[in-house]
C-alpha cells in the first residue's frame, strides 16, 4: 500500500516503536474496563430482575450499590474507548486505508448498535428513577446490559479477523475487497474467542464481586448482602472458570490450526517434532533459538495442545526469523492467565464444597481471605490473555497480510512521544482516583443503610416497598 | 437502481458531525462557563441538567470518528495524521472532563475541586481543540498521492486560533441557551447575562472568522464570488441565505433571551451554528481532504459502504427515537434532586 517505503521505515523506527507502546498502553487501560461492565451490566440486570420478582431486600441493596461501581468502571471505559476510536487514524493510518474495506462495517456496526444504546439507556438506568417505572427501568438495565455484549461481538470479530483473515481477495493494487461478509464477520476463531471473553469478563465481575462481598463479611460480619453477593460469586466461579477451561482450550485448538506460530511461542516449542515436551517454566531465548532454562514435562506437550503424543507440533524454527512473535512475552502471559484460570477453578470448587458440607462460605475466614485476594485476578488474567493474543501475531497487525512495521502513520517520533506521556499522565492520574473511589465505595459497603436524602428519588424499588412516592 | 453511495455516506458523516456540534456543543459549552457559576449548588445543578445525556451526545464524535474510518478511510488516514496533536489534546482534555461526571460526586474537598476544575479545563480545552483541528481542516493539508505529507505544526496558524477562540464563544452560546432552557431562578439569569456576552462575542468572532476564511485560501474566496480582486454577484447571490440564516439565528437567540422562553435562544444559537457549517463546507466540498481530495477519492469499497447503509437504515432511525425519548424523559427544569448519588 501507498505510505511507508523501505527509506522511509529506518526513519520512522521511533515513532513506530512509540506508536505500539502508546497502543498497548491505551487498550491494555481500556480493556480493564470493558471486562468489568460487561459482567456487571449483566450482573446488576440479573439482580434487578431478581428483585422484582422475588421482592428480597438484599437484592435492592446489592444492586443500589453495584451500579454506582458500575457508573465510575463505565465512565473510565467511555473516555478511553473514544481515544481507540481516533488512534487507528492518528497512528495506525496505512492499516486504516487497508483494513477498512474489510472491517470498516464492523466497527461501525458497533458504533450504530453498541455505544449509542449504551450510552443512551445508561442515562435512564442512573437517573431514570423517578421517570419510569419498575418495569422500564429493568428493561433500560437490560438494554445497557445487551448493549455490552454486542459491542463485544462486533469488536471480537474485528480482531478475530485481523487474527484470520477470511473471506477477502486482493485487488491488483494490493487493497482488500470483502467477497464473502459473513466469513468477515464470523471468521473460523471468532465463536470460541467471543465465547472466552464474554465468560473471562463474568468471571472478573464476580471474582471482583466476591472479593468485595468477602471483605465485607470479613470486616462486618455475614449480613444478609454480602452473603447473598458472596454465594453468587462462588457459584459463578464454580460454573464459569470450569466452562472458561473448556472454551479456551478450543480456543487454542483454533490457534494450532491457524496461526502455528502463535501456538509453538505460547509452549517455547522450537523444534517441529512429536512427542513436545510441556515447560512448565522456561526461559525462551530468541536469539539462541532454544530454551536457556526449562523445566518440562516428557511428552505432555503434544498431549495438551494436540490431544495426543505422537502428534507433529510445529516449533518456532519452521518460520523464518523475522515472521517468529516475541516467545518470551507470550510464553510468559499464557502462564500467567492459565495459572489464575486454575486458582479460579479452586477457588469454586473450595466455596462450593463450603456451601454443600459446612455452614457456609462466610464463615470460613481462610477462604474469604483467598476470595479477598483474588479480587483483581480477573483484570491480570484477561490482560494477560489478550498479551497472548496480540504479541501472539506479531510481526503482523493482520495474520499474513500486513506486517505492524508497515502500519504506522506517516508521522514523526516527537509528536508521538509527546502524546504517549500525555496518556500515561492522564491516565495514570483517573486510574488511581478511579481506582480509590471504587474501593472506597466498596469499604463503605452494600448494606450500609441508606440515610433519607441518599435514596435515589422515588426509586420504583423503594416505592414499592410502600415508601410515599413524592 | 443504484445509489451513489459515496454521496450519501458524506452525507451521514456530515449529519454525524453536526449532529456532535449541536449536541456536545452544549454540554462542553456548560463546562466553558463552569467557573462563572456563582456557587457550588449552581454548578451541581448545570451538571446535573446534562448528567443523563451527555455520554449520548459524546457518542456521536465516536461515530463521527468511527464512521469516517469505515466510510472514508483515506481521508481518516490522511487527516488524523496531520492534525496529530489537536485530536490527542481534545481526547485527553475529554477524558479528565467525562471522567468528572461521576468523580466529582465521589471526591471530597480536595478532590472535588479538583474534578470541578478538570471539568471546566477539560472543556475548554477540548473545544480549543476542536477549533485548532478545524481551522486546520479548512486551510488545507498537505497531501503527497493519499498520504498525510506535511508537518507537526502545520496546523497552527493564526487562522485556526481564531477559530478555536470562535468555537470557544459559540459553545459557550450553546451552554448558556441550553441553560436558559433547562433551569429557572437565579441560575437562569445568570444564563441569561452569560448568553448575551456570548451571542455578542460569538457574532463578532463569526463575522471576523468569515472574512478571514475568504483570505485563507483562494479557492474559498471564489466561490463566494472574490477573485483577483473582482466580485460576482451572481457567484453570491444564491449563497446568501447562509449569512441570513445566521443574522435570523442571532435575532431568535436575542428574542429568545429576552424572553427567558423554553428552547427559543438554543434553536436561535443551532441556526447560528447550521449557518457557519453551511458556510464553511461551501468553501471545501466536495473535498473531505481540503484541497486535494473529494469524497468520492476517499470513500470505501462500495460493497462496504452498502452493507453498512442496510445498518444504517435500520439502526439509525431506532438511535433517534431512543435518543429523542431520553430528551423527553427528561424534559423540564433541572431541581435540586436529579442525581442518582
Amino acid at each position: 500500500m501507498a505510505g511507508v517505503g523501505a527509506a522511509g521505515m529506518a526513519m520512522e523506527l521511533d515513532a513506530l516503536i512509540l506508536s505500539r507502546l502508546q497502543f498497548a498502553f491505551t487498550i491494555a487501560f481500556h480493556i480493564i474496563f470493558p471486562s468489568f461492565t460487561i459482567g456487571l451490566a449483566s450482573y446488576l440486570a440479573v439482580l434487578e430482575g431478581l428483585w422484582l420478582v422475588t421482592k428480597n431486600e438484599a437484592f435492592k441493596a446489592l444492586y443500589l450499590f453495584w451500579v454506582k461501581v458500575f457508573a465510575i468502571s463505565f465512565g473510565m471505559g467511555v473516555v478511553s474507548g473514544v481515544v481507540l476510536s481516533y488512534q487507528l487514524g492518528t497512528n495506525w493510518s496505512v492499516f486504516s486505508q487497508v483494513a477498512s474495506p474489510v472491517i470498516g462495517p464492523l466497527l461501525a456496526f458497533e458504533v450504530l448498535a453498541a455505544f449509542f444504546l449504551e450510552a443512551s439507556f445508561l442515562g435512564v438506568m442512573l437517573f431514570g428513577w423517578r421517570k419510569v417505572g419498575p418495569g422500564l427501568h429493568f428493561v433500560s438495565t437490560a438494554l445497557v446490559a445487551i448493549g455490552t455484549l454486542i459491542s463485544a461481538f462486533w469488536i471480537i470479530s474485528a480482531n478475530s479477523w485481523m487474527q484470520h483473515p477470511t473471506g477477502y481477495e486482493t485487488l491488483p493494487d494490493g487493497a482488500l475487497r470483502a467477497v464473502d461478509w459473513w466469513k468477515v464477520i464470523f471468521s473460523p476463531t471468532f465463536p470460541e474467542r467471543f465465547a472466552h471473553m464474554v465468560l473471562a469478563a463474568y468471571l472478573t465481575t464476580a471474582l471482583v464481586v466476591g472479593g468485595a462481598s468477602a471483605w465485607r463479611i470479613l470486616k462486618r460480619g455475614p449480613d444478609d448482602a454480602p452473603c447473598l453477593g458472596l454465594r453468587m460469586a462462588i457459584g459463578m466461579f464454580a460454573i464459569v472458570a470450569p466452562l472458561q477451561l473448556v472454551v479456551g482450550d478450543l480456543s487454542g485448538k483454533e490457534v494450532m490450526r491457524v496461526q502455528p506460530a502463535k501456538l509453538a511461542a505460547i509452549e517455547a516449542f522450537w523444534e517441529t517434532r512429536t512427542e513436545q515436551p510441556f515447560h512448565i517454566a522456561a526461559w525462551p531465548d530468541r536469539a539462541a533459538e532454544g530454551n536457556r532454562f526449562e523445566i518440562s514435562v516428557p511428552k505432555l506437550g503434544s498431549f495438551i495442545t494436540a490431544g495426543s503424543a505422537s502428534v507433529e507440533v510445529k516449533g518456532l524454527k519452521d518460520f523464518a526469523p523475522q515472521d517468529r512473535p516475541p516467545v518470551f512475552i507470550v510464553f510468559w502471559a499464557f502462564r500467567v492467565m492459565v495459572g489464575l484460570g486454575v486458582l479460579m477453578i479452586g477457588l469454586g470448587a473450595w466455596g462450593g464444597w463450603l456451601m454443600w458440607r459446612t455452614r457456609g462460605p462466610e464463615y470460613s475466614k481462610p477462604f474469604l481471605r483467598a476470595a479477598v485476594a483474588m479480587g483483581p485476578a480477573g483484570f491480570v488474567a484477561v490482560i494477560a490473555g489478550w498479551v497472548v493474543a496480540e504479541v501472539g501475531r506479531q510481526p503482523y497487525v493482520i495474520y499474513g497480510v500486513l506486517r505492524t512495521a508497515d502500519a504506522v502513520s506517516p508521522i514523526g517520533a516527537g509528536q508521538v512521544s509527546a502524546s504517549l506521556l500525555g496518556f500515561m499522565i492522564v491516565y495514570a492520574v483517573i486510574f488511581s482516583v478511579g481506582v480509590l473511589y471504587i474501593l472506597r465505595l466498596i469499604a463503605e459497603g452494600p448494606e450500609t443503610p441508606l440515610e433519607d436524602g441518599d435514596e435515589p428519588p422515588g426509586n420504583p424499588l423503594g416505592a414499592a416497598t410502600g415508601e410515599a412516592r413524592p | 437502481m443504484s445509489l451513489d453511495l459515496p454521496l450519501i455516506w458524506a452525507a451521514i458523516i456530515a449529519t454525524a458531525v453536526l449532529l456532535y456540534v449541536l449536541l456536545d456543543g452544549f454540554d462542553l459549552g456548560i463546562g466553558i462557563l463552569f467557573p462563572f457559576a456563582a456557587s457550588p449548588a449552581e454548578r451541581d445543578t448545570m451538571m446535573d441538567s446534562i448528567a443523563p445525556v451527555w455520554d449520548g451526545n459524546e457518542t456521536w464524535l465516536v461515530l463521527g470518528g468511527g464512521g469516517l474510518f469505515a466510510a472514508f478511510p483515506f481521508a481518516y488516514a490522511a487527516l488524523m495524521p496531520a492534525l496529530y496533536l489537536p485530536v490527542i489534546l481534545m481526547l485527553l482534555a475529554l477524558i479528565l472532563r467525562g471522567v468528572a461526571f461521576e468523580f466529582r460526586h465521589h471526591g471530597r474537598v480536595r478532590g472535588k475541586a479538583f474534578w470541578t476544575a478538570a471539568f471546566a479545563g477539560g472543556s475548554l480545552t477540548a473545544t480549543l481543540a476542536q477549533g485548532l483541528v478545524l481551522g486546520g481542516f479548512v486551510q488545507g493539508v498537505t497531501l503527497k498521492g493519499r498520504a498525510f505529507a506535511g508537518g507537526p505544526f502545520d496546523w497552527l496558524t493564526p487562522y485556526s486560533l481564531l477559530v478555536a477562540v470562535g468555537l470557544v464563544a459559540g459553545y459557550a452560546l450553546l451552554g448558556a441557551t441550553y441553560l436558559i432552557w433547562r433551569t429557572e431562578g437565579e441560575l437562569q439569569v445568570r444564563a441569561r447575562r452569560w448568553a448575551w456576552l456570548a451571542a455578542a462575542v460569538t457574532a463578532v468572532l463569526l463575522a471576523v472568522v468569515s472574512l478571514a476564511t475568504l483570505l485563507v485560501h483562494p479557492r474559498i474566496a471564489v466561490r463566494w464570488g472574490f477573485e483577483n480582486g473582482t466580485f460576482d454577484l451572481a457567484t453570491l447571490a444564491p449563497l446568501l441565505p447562509i449569512p441570513l440564516l445566521g443574522l435570523v439565528g442571532l435575532g431568535v437567540v436575542a428574542l429568545g433571551i429576552r424572553r427567558a422562553h423554553h428552547a427559543t435562544s438554543l434553536i436561535g444559537a443551532y441556526l447560528v451554528f447550521l449557518s457557519g457549517y453551511v458556510g464553511l463546507a461551501v468553501g471545501f466540498a466536495p473535498n473531505i481532504v481540503p484541497y486535494d481530495m473529494d469524497f468520492r477519492a476517499a470513500a470505501n469499497a462500495d460493497n462496504a459502504l452498502g452493507l453498512m447503509l442496510v445498518g444504517v437504515v435500520i439502526l439509525l432511525p431506532a438511535i433517534l427515537g431512543y435518543t429523542i425519548w431520553v430528551y423527553w424523559l427528561f424534559r423540564g427544569k433541572v431541581g435540586g434532586d436529579a442525581g442518582y448519588h
